[in-house]
């Protein structure tokens, strides 16, 4: 490398490695060199410093590949007061993810190769976390014609989707999956089936029942997910399920798999650690589509992310103006921010209860979405894309939407205790985010 | 002003207790005796601003709330949503905070939001009203039934009361729900099940799909209005076929085993949900209940206003 800019060292010093698509897990230290890893796992020693060497103390925290989020709303173009690709990036490394999937609800919408060349452009100048564009199904996301799959992906698009949105025309989902073959890319599908939703601002029960809210019965999603389960044993073509809220889902997706239908599968953190009963008192922070179900659906969906039914877990990031939050329920947006407390979630409601290990959070985190939507990173294994992340599993924190990175404060975990925060994030061999530095 | 003894805000009756319940109630007692006088007015609360906040069209509860509030010599201001700031787009809590910042003493709101009461109470100081939020609850409305109720049983111990209809969308509905059972009385409902919550077994009612069998089975009827546009949402066929398969009609009273008390929060859509000569026939007190709204709100903003309930004789003058 020319003189000038002396060639980049990362070493991350004395931390668990744990890197589960290579099996690893010791103590040791990480060395990424000219952005990419050159050393995981037992100790170095001294490293001979031929360049810049940034060295970061890991001692006592957990060292993985970068976090990847295949599902957040970075709002740009179109709604830059509630968030940016720069904030968003920000936010996500904040959080601890390398890498975030944009998805194309935006104003215009992402359904064109030069709309995702845009957001590559936004993302390279906010150097913070990767920012990925998924494109639309369907031109303006209005289920009708197709969008063109193969210009935006060859001008970077990692997946199509028409999320925000259910696809309500089944013959268009099955041509979508069809034509995305020739790509080899995942059709992403929010699964609401519209007539049953339509109206409805909560989960369908007792709550709803009392608030005297509409609810969005089970079966609005899962009539969808037992659709393109089948769409996708017909055509053979990827389907991935955005954000599952039910055990019936679940049931679902596990008859899928079982039949090697091409089918995988997300979840939110919120899905996994609330229930509906967080809706009390017209808390809309906790109004989000799909909405907020039962216990037993928290209990099916955390089996599931600890058996593999749920290959991933993915934020849907959706920051809203406070002013659009502040009003009457059911005129609230629904969506909430998920990237700077997704990990600590994750730690609180499933490590630390003993359902998973911190090997399933990485691989849920970072390794399964890279192996899902076919994205660099997910491994530290040698030669691999330097994209790291640093945590910290016993940090207890309080939650305080005024002191996230992202622009929205509409978190329902305001106020909360959690554990587990990031505390270095490293996108490409460099620093894009460190706590408390 | 002492703290009330229903608290800051009258919201609904989910989370009353029944003593509170029953402290409206025998609060509401000698208030009804001022509507009956030549001269309907005393000086109880005098010098306290209240503004009857609609955001939805009401002529019968907004009237209602402001003969109380006259009657109880407060100064009254109604704002409507046309035509206020609020068509120009301010929003529900801008409007309050302005509202607010002109010193008035409460705020009485009839929103089409469920939830909208509470939302406004939680960012105001004035103590707030709910006068009909969405279709979530009604508390007045369901104070004044339980009154009218009391006042034909004695008690509401034990009473067979069925509500009968669009639970679904009824906002009326729920708050006699939580009333009723907090007051002892048996619950029930009668409706087509697409008027009906998916998760009402969970509610601790009574579920009857046929009216005659409500019939057979209640000291009291609770005949919800049938909103005409439920009709145009596809979840009855008809209205013609609602009234014969579903409708109180008279020929289903008689044979019942007893006199029902035929009640019914109006407006009535004769010839659908009611029959003329079921509504205006011996048994309905559907004009008490009218009367009696008066006197409820009059004990609700007395209440609510710090008065003393052991005074409440007094107060009237």
């Amino acid at each position: 490398m020319a003189d000038t800019t002396a060639t980049p060292l990362v070493l991350l010093r004395g931390g668990r490695v744990l890197d589960p698509s290579t099996g690893l897990d010791e103590v040791g230290d990480v060395l990424l060199r000219d952005g990419k890893v050159e050393h995981a796992g037992g100790s170095l020693g001294e490293v001979r410093r031929d360049g810049d060497l940034t060295e970061v103390d890991c001692r006592g925290l957990v060292v993985s590949p970068g976090f990847i989020d295949v599902h957040c709303h970075l709002r740009e173009p179109g709604r830059e007061d509630v968030e940016t690709i720069a904030t968003g990036a920000r936010a996500a490394a904040a959080g601890g993810f390398t890498a975030v999937c944009a998805m194309p609800n935006t104003d215009p919408v992402t359904d064109n190769q030069a709309a995702v060349g845009f957001i590559i452009r936004q993302a390279q100048l906010a150097g913070a976390a990767r920012v990925y564009p998924i494109g639309a199904i369907s031109v303006g996301q209005k289920g009708e014609a197709l969008a063109e799959f193969g210009e935006m992906i060859g001008a970077g698009a990692v997946a199509v989707s028409d999320d925000g949105k259910p696809v309500a025309s089944a013959q268009l989902m099955r041509t979508a999956l069809e034509y995305a073959r020739a790509f080899n890319i995942p059709v992403a599908d929010h699964c609401e089936e519209p007539t049953l939703a339509r109206g409805g601002a909560m989960n369908e029960g007792i709550v709803s029942a009392r608030l005297g809210l509409k609810g969005i019965p089970d079966e609005a999603e899962e009539i969808m997910v037992i659709r393109d389960i089948l769409l996708s044993r017909r055509t053979g073509g990827h389907v991935h399920l955005c954000h599952m809220s039910t055990k019936g889902s679940v049931e679902l997706i596990r008859w899928g798999k079982e039949r090697g239908i091409r089918v995988t599968a997300e979840v939110c953190p919120h899905h996994i650690s609330l229930t509906e009963d967080a809706v009390e008192g017209y808390n809309t922070n906790a109004k989000m589509n799909p909405p907020l179900r039962t216990a037993e659906d928290v209990a099916a969906l955390q089996e599931a992310v600890k058996d593999g039914t749920i290959d991933l877990v993915a934020t849907d990031h959706a920051p809203h103006h406070y002013d659009e939050k502040e009003r009457e329920f059911s005129d609230a947006p629904n969506g909430i921010v998920g990237l700077e407390t997704a990990l600590a979630v994750l730690v609180t409601h499933l490590v630390a209860p003993g359902i998973i290990s911190y090997d399933t959070l990485v691989d849920r985190m970072s390794c399964s979405p890279a192996r899902v939507f076919g994205l660099p990173g997910g491994t530290l294994r040698k030669g691999s894309v330097g994209d790291v992340t640093v945590f910290d599993p016993t940090a207890g924190w309080t939650v305080d939407p005024a002191q996230f990175r992202t622009k929205g404060r509409n978190s329902p975990y305001n106020g909360m205790s959690l554990t587990g925060r990031a505390m270095c994030t490293v996108v490409g061999g460099r620093i894009v985010y460190r706590h408390n530095a | 002003m002492s703290a009330a003894a229903i608290g800051k805000d009258l919201l609904g009756l989910e989370h009353l207790t029944p003593e509170q319940i029953t402290l409206i109630l025998d609060t509401a007692v000698p208030f009804k005796e001022i509507s009956e006088r030549a001269i309907k007015k005393v000086p109880t609360l005098r010098g306290m601003t209240i503004v009857n906040l609609f955001f939805e069209a009401s002529t019968r509860t907004r009237i209602s709330f402001e003969f109380a509030e006259k009657r109880l010599s407060a100064d009254t201001v109604n704002v409507a949503a046309s035509g206020s700031s609020v068509s120009k787009g301010e929003t529900l809590v801008d409007t309050a905070r302005n509202l607010e910042a002109m010193k008035i003493d409460m705020v009485v709101i009839r929103h089409q939001g469920s939830g909208a009461a509470r939302f406004l109470a939680d960012r105001i100081q004035s103590n707030v009203i709910n006068a009909g939020d969405g279709t979530h609850e009604h508390p007045t409305q369901g104070l004044l039934d339980l009154l009218t109720l009391r006042e034909r049983f004695g008690t509401l111990s034990g009473v067979r009361v069925c509500l009968c209809g669009d639970v679904l969308h009824s906002r009326v509905a729920r708050s006699n729900l939580w009333g009723l059972q907090k007051l002892g009385a048996e619950v029930a409902v009668c409706g087509p099940r697409s008027l009906l919550p998916n998760a009402i077994d969970e509610l601790g009612v009574r579920v009857f799909s046929r009216i005659e069998e409500a019939i057979e089975w209640a000291q009291a009827l609770n005949i919800l209005r049938l909103q005409l546009e439920r009709m145009q949402a596809g979840y009855i066929p008809s209205l013609r076929e609602y009234n014969r398969v579903f409708g109180v009609t008279r020929e289903r009273l008689e044979r019942a085993p007893r006199d029902i008390v035929i009640m019914h929060p109006g407006p009535m859509n004769r010839g659908v949900e009611i029959d003329s000569d079921v509504a205006d026939g011996p048994h309905s007190v559907i004009l008490d209940q009218v009367t009696n709204g008066v006197a409820v709100r009059m004990a609700v903003l007395y209440l609510l206003a710090g008065g003393r309930p052991e005074l409440a004789e007094a107060a009237k003058g």
